[in-house]
């Protein structure tokens, strides 16, 4: 039996993007695994990751387009090119 | 929709192609066309990336003049939406850049701290989940978008390219001048940072 030790909480949270996108090495996904089966901080830390990242979807997903575009803008921009 | 779609249908592609020409030949109702399909687009990205009114008008004026200019360079690879898109995107960023800022955060503060063996200084609390009612949701929004604003500009425009306009990892590695590798480091400390900011708006409050 190895006793290889945990990877820190440093490490693992340097990794998370990675984790995520299922980049990291197989045995680097393993320590990352096995360090948050015993870190209830480090849970929390990912879980905190994952909600900003799905924070920022919403607020992709909310952002529409706008109804119209000012007419002032549109002549501007014709005048404008004709320089 | 903030992104425009990547890969378009062959009817707008055709369309495209033939606009492309129109314009190319200096036919002034086709660049009245190009306007008029995409200002609005133009105009919702630019709000997202500048949020001051009139700056963004300026930034959508100065990029369909940019786009004019670089018509010899468009391979027509991408859609003229996607094509128009990176253009606003990046008169954005010129702009951004060169706003005059209060001073911001420094970046290193809004990374986790750590002892000398490399645990957490002190234990990240639990977060409560996203809300679900939409007004909650609205009122979310509003306080992610402020926060957004608050980021070091390193930060705050990687989010912007990445997380809110969609551009890929290498469009975006391109547009900012850094390789991939570093752009994805980036994204990753961009979004610590706004972890850092957004968490006493989360964590539960121990009664
Ligand atoms: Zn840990």
């Amino acid at each position: 039996m190895s006793e290889r030790p945990y990877i820190t909480c440093r490490e693992l949270i340097d990794f998370i993007a990675d984790w995520r996108e299922g980049t990291l090495a197989p045995t680097e996904r393993f320590e990352f695994e096995r360090h948050l089966a015993v870190c209830p901080s480090c849970v929390a830390y990912l879980d905190s990751y994952e909600t900003t990242v799905a924070a920022l979807a919403l607020l992709r997903e909310r952002e529409a387009p706008p109804a119209e575009v000012p007419p002032a803008l549109l002549d501007a921009i014709r005048k404008a090119r004709r320089g | 929709m903030p992104t425009t779609p990547l890969n378009p249908s062959p009817a707008v592609r055709c369309d495209d192609a033939r606009l492309l020409e129109r314009l190319r030949g200096g036919d002034d109702d086709a660049f009245d066309l190009l306007v008029r399909v995409h200002a609005r687009a133009l105009l919702a990205t630019a709000r997202r990336m500048l949020g001051v009114e009139s700056d963004s008008q300026d930034a959508v004026q100065e990029a369909f003049l940019s786009a004019y200019r670089g018509l010899s360079a468009f391979d027509g690879r991408a859609s003229v939406a996607t094509w128009l898109h990176r253009i606003v995107v990046n008169t954005c960023l010129m702009r951004l850049r060169a706003a005059r800022r209060k001073p911001e955060h420094s970046p290193l503060s809004l990374l986790p701290e750590y002892l000398e063996d490399g645990h957490q200084r002190t234990d990240t609390r639990p977060w409560r989940a996203l809300p679900t009612q939409t007004l909650e949701r609205v009122e979310l929004c509003r306080l992610v978008r402020a926060t957004i604003d608050e980021l070091p500009m390193v930060h705050r425009e990687v989010i912007l390219l990445r997380d809110i306009e969609g551009l890929g990892t290498d469009e975006a590695a391109a547009m900012l001048g850094i390789s991939a590798g570093a752009l994805k480091v980036r994204l990753h400390r961009a979004r610590q940072a706004l972890r850092t900011l957004l968490e006493p708006h989360f964590v539960e409050v121990l009664s």
